[in-house]
């Protein structure tokens, strides 16, 4: 069904938060993926990684929950509640749809477990906090497949932006993990470069003492 | 471990006791010269008893933190009675170089120490035990075949597992041992929630070290005042001693607590009758490489107790004492044990990764010739800033092992200062294992 | 209530100090120096601000009354 040719508002809305949302996951993912290598955004402070991450993704909840409101009271389209949230439920676009409903429970999953960090324990917190590394292509695969506004033109053109940021976020990420010291190796690393620290002090000392005399 | 002290009996014996290791070396080890020595274990009713005379005996940890034994029991025992399963582990791991007295009471009386564990198992309600020790061909035969015979004689009502610890210095602490079992690295964790809440496979657990399940089975066979007829009032009982004498020569000794340090190092520190020291000994380390060195005429003074040790800033560990004979370089030795700790800390918290290893670097400097003045400055620094901030006690003991040598061998950093240097050996005295980064 | 870490967490980040600077300051090596006081009034929801951004979660608060050695045991045998 060709979205684009309908003309209610709650069709519009439900599109454009969608795309907005898409966006803001985005942002959130690529905000997550710095902070969890000890990334800082040049110009803030350390806090605000944390504090960005945290504020977007409380803001994409809003515009998920808007457009996932508004395509279930869109007359035009039958996708209930339960749709929403069971994936492959509903008749209209089943696919598509149903990633979406899986993102949808991925992020509520995501969401709820940080709200409540302090209480379920670190351990079961980072578990399934990696599960965003699944939400997003899910949410990802979402857009794309059933916003067919998305697959030419200036939203194409975003959804892209978007893909490479992630990507790159991604790629940011494993080449940092390769290069940190495992915990085994950091004493001799630091004791390492203590001592190269040391001798270049005492050549220097030598060196102004040998000047002096 | 690269030291072998499983060697005989002091030259002369310094108490009438042993009550640990049989003091002839050619004594039965076997179940049957074991049951011979000292007799079976009796049944006095509910194991849980044993909880109580192991209170009244004042009973407290060997491994070196002195904890009293009877409260981790009845720790254990009480989240075992909610949880229905426990875990019971003979730590055999003592990790030090300088000591050796596990190893030396697991090969002289490997089926004491299976004793404690079953008493500790039954006291405690655990379903499982684990016996933890390291890598050891010759010992590990013996272990295991100790454990067959108690099978085939229906010994152990709690099966024991075998477990071999990894040769690091902290694979003695009781959350990195948990860890290993687990299946994890041999790191210390941070301590919530406590072991004995949740260790092994989740479980309750009950860790003491082999030294401690050894008393328990004599005290289990003797009684509490019995055990309390050797030691001091406030700390009863005996204590293995690893020994290292200013000629060279290293043994285990089995002492009763309170035992002045100058019957434990008569050469080197009995001095005249008028009080002064002669030149038997330059420094005295009391507690390991996590203990204090202390200045001869004030070792002279001071008991194998912690209520001596403690207040010199030193404490009694796992029994090692060392004594530095003159011509060697405390510093040196100092900065060749530092080093190897650095190299040793797990690499988990940042101020023991980084601190440990910068304090070693200044440590070189200062056994070295006219180190710079800013060295000692940051060592103190350094050694203020690890203290308390990791998620063991590694660089807490770390530091107040640098700290005490920095008084003691104050004397030689002077000289060192000067460019001099009083030592006139440079063979390594103090044992340390050869490190590989990375493990 | 008292400011704690754990110190295998910590990755010093050092989000903490910057939150919390009148408690938290930071080590040559970028790692937290907790005040060894309990939290002021005034400050309680920094800190507890500072608690919830640490991103490795390893900053934590916990009541003043117990130190580090009680809380290994109970009091009282159970």
């Amino acid at each position: 069904m060709n979205g684009i040719t309908s003309s209610t508002a709650l069709w519009y809305t439900s599109r454009a938060t969608g795309v907005v949302a898409l966006l803001l996951l985005t942002a959130v993912m690529v905000l997550g993926i710095l902070i969890s290598r000890q990334g800082r955004l040049p110009g803030l402070p350390r806090f605000g990684a944390t504090s960005l991450h945290r504020s977007v993704s409380l803001l994409a909840v809003a515009f998920v929950a808007l457009h996932v409101a508004t395509a279930i009271l869109d007359p035009f389209v039958t996708i209930g509640i339960a749709a929403a949230v069971v994936p492959f439920a509903s008749h209209y676009e089943g696919f598509w749809l149903g990633l979406g409903a899986i993102s949808l429970d991925l992020m509520a999953a995501l969401i709820v477990t940080s709200l409540l960090r302090g209480r379920i324990g670190r351990r079961t917190w980072r578990v399934v906090h990696w599960l965003a590394y699944l939400t997003w292509p899910v949410a990802f695969a979402h857009s794309i497949g059933s916003a067919t506004d998305m697959q030419r033109g200036g939203l194409l053109y975003l959804g892209v932006a978007c893909a490479v940021a992630v990507a790159a976020a991604l790629a940011w990420r494993v080449t940092a993990a390769r290069r940190a010291v495992p915990p085994g190796q950091r004493p001799a690393r630091v004791l390492a470069e203590a001592t190269a620290g040391r001798r270049l002090e005492r050549d220097r000392r030598a060196r102004a003492g040998a000047g002096a005399r | 471990m690269s030291v072998d002290y499983l060697a005989a009996a002091p030259p002369a014996p310094i108490t009438g006791l042993p009550r640990l290791i049989p003091a002839d070396p050619a004594t039965d080890h076997s179940l049957a010269g074991h049951l011979a020595r000292l007799g079976p274990v009796p049944h006095r009713g509910d194991p849980r008893r044993l909880i109580g005379v192991v209170e009244a005996a004042g009973l407290t940890g060997r491994g070196g933190a002195a904890f009293p034994v009877h409260r981790k029991l009845a720790a254990v025992a009480g989240q075992a009675r909610d949880r229905r399963r426990a875990v019971v582990v003979a730590n055999g791991a003592e990790g030090e170089p300088a000591s050796g007295k596990d190893a030396a009471l697991l090969w002289g009386a490997p089926h004491l120490v299976l004793d404690g564990l079953q008493l500790a198992a039954q006291a405690t309600g655990a379903t499982e035990a684990f016996l933890y020790v390291h890598r050891g061909e010759e010992l590990s035969r013996r272990l295991l075949g100790a454990l067959r015979q108690r099978s085939a004689a229906g010994l152990d009502r709690v099966e024991v597992e075998f477990v071999q610890a990894p040769d690091v210095f902290l694979a003695g602490e009781e959350s990195a041992l948990v860890s290993w079992i687990n299946g994890g690295p041999a790191r210390p964790a941070f301590k919530q929630p406590a072991v004995y809440e949740r260790g092994v496979a989740g479980l309750p657990t009950l860790v003491q070290n082999v030294e401690t399940l050894a008393h328990l089975g004599l005290i289990a066979r003797f009684g509490a005042d019995w055990f309390r007829a050797a030691g001091t009032p406030a700390e009863p009982g005996t204590m293995l001693v690893t020994v290292h004498r200013a000629d060279g020569t290293r043994y285990i000794t089995e002492t009763g607590l309170g035992t002045p340090l100058s019957a434990l190092l008569p050469d080197e520190l009995a001095g005249p009758a008028d009080g002064r020291i002669r030149g038997g000994v330059q420094a005295v380390l009391a507690g390991g490489y996590h203990g204090a060195w202390l200045a001869p005429r004030q070792a002279a003074g001071l008991a194998l107790s912690n209520a001596s040790l403690r207040p010199a800033g030193a404490f009694a560990g796992a029994g090692v004492l060392a004594a530095l004979p003159p011509g060697r370089c405390g510093l040196a030795e100092t900065a060749r044990v530092g080093r190897y700790l650095a190299l040793e800390s797990a690499g988990q918290c940042g101020p023991c990764f980084n601190g440990l290893p910068h304090i070693a670097g200044a440590l070189d400097e200062l056994a070295g010739p006219r180190p710079r003045r800013q060295a000692l400055a940051d060592v103190q620094r350094w050694a203020g800033l690890v203290t308390g901030r990791g998620a063991c006690h590694h660089p807490d003991g770390f530091a107040r092992f640098v700290r005490s040598a920095l008084t003691v061998f104050r004397a030689e950093l002077n000289a060192h200062a000067s460019g001099r240097c009083t030592a006139a050996d440079h063979t390594p005295f103090l044992p340390v294992p050869a490190v590989t980064a990375g493990s | 209530m008292k400011l704690r870490v754990n110190p295998a967490a910590c990755s010093g980040h050092g989000a903490c100090a910057e939150l919390l600077p009148e408690l938290i300051t930071l080590d040559e090596w970028g790692y937290p120096l907790l005040t060894a006081d309990g939290v002021p009034d005034g400050l309680t929801r920094q800190a507890r601000r500072a608690v919830r951004d640490c991103p490795a979660l390893a900053l934590f608060l916990s009541p003043s009354i117990d130190s580090e050695e009680t809380q290994k045991l109970p009091r009282r045998p159970a």
